[in-house]
């Protein structure tokens, strides 16, 4: 029963945390030639886990251990397309960063958000 | 935990943009100066910005997904200096030259304003960061 307590949600908050940090060094590399802005696939690498199977396994080497309940799913950065390419060759636009950052900001406290009122449901059935 | 890089990661940017900040106004403060000498003449200096790596991060299937920035080093304007003809001023050369520096004030206001603005953005990632964590500590109250 307490497999999956959280369902989703759980996932879903390391997942949100990992985006955090890549939109924050996207922002941090804001002016750096060359730089190119990244991002994770959020939809594509949550959809491999329903939140009710287990997760998918993929051992690419001999010294890869096997997922525990709770890790994240495998999945690739990938580089944002640029609405408008600069000359340096950087691509973070920081409009279109500060978004992703503050929508990923809204929904890992709403993530976080379930999994509190989920504990609180249990305390309650515990406590009665 | 990645929460915890994104204070690393923008903390380097505050780093980077200190010291853009400070060549900044190392320029602006010697835009105005003069040398009867061209080789020594003061050029407007910029840093050059570089995306440092982390290959001890092994988060998010082992690439490097945080990347801060560092300075690589900082570069002198191969701009001109404006050469002025004045002959009795005491810093000029036997023709009657001085060579003032190559800074462009607007220039540097406009990359102080820029400097200014990353500066906030980092703040901004720091200040969301410890938010989040602190409401992940006191998850489950």
């Amino acid at each position: 029963m307490f497999n999956n307590i959280f369902g989703i949600h759980e996932q879903a908050l390391m997942l949100h945390g990992e985006r955090l940090g890549v939109l924050a060094a996207n922002l941090a590399n804001a002016d750096t030639p060359g730089y190119k802005a990244r991002d994770i696939d959020f939809a594509a690498v949550l959809s491999q886990t329903d939140g009710a199977t287990a997760l998918p396994l993929q051992l690419t080497h001999a010294a890869h251990i096997t997922f525990s309940d709770g890790e994240l799913p495998s999945g690739e950065l990938k580089y944002r397309n640029p609405y408008q390419a600069s000359l340096d060759g950087n691509t973070v636009e920081m409009p279109v960063e500060q978004a992703a950052f503050s929508e990923n900001n809204v929904r890992y406290q709403a993530s976080l958000n379930f999994i509190n009122l989920t504990i609180a449901d249990l305390t309650l059935a515990i406590t009665g | 935990m990645s929460l915890f890089n994104v204070f690393n990661v923008a903390g380097s940017g505050l780093n980077a943009e200190t010291i853009r900040l400070n060549t900044t106004a190392s320029n602006l403060a010697n835009a105005e100066s003069v040398n009867g000498d061209l080789t020594k003449v003061y050029r407007a200096r910029h840093p050059v910005f570089q995306a440092m790596m982390d290959t001890a991060d092994t988060s998010f299937e082992n690439q490097d997904a945080s990347s801060g920035v560092r300075v690589l080093g900082i570069v002198e304007s191969a701009a001109p200096p404006v050469k002025t003809y004045q002959p009795d001023h005491p810093l000029a050369d036997k023709d009657g030259f001085v060579y003032s520096s190559n800074v462009n004030s607007i220039e540097e206001m406009t990359n102080m304003i820029s400097a200014n603005r990353s500066f906030a953005t980092d703040i901004e990632a720091i200040n969301t960061a410890r938010d989040l964590l602190l409401k992940v500590i006191s998850m489950g109250h």
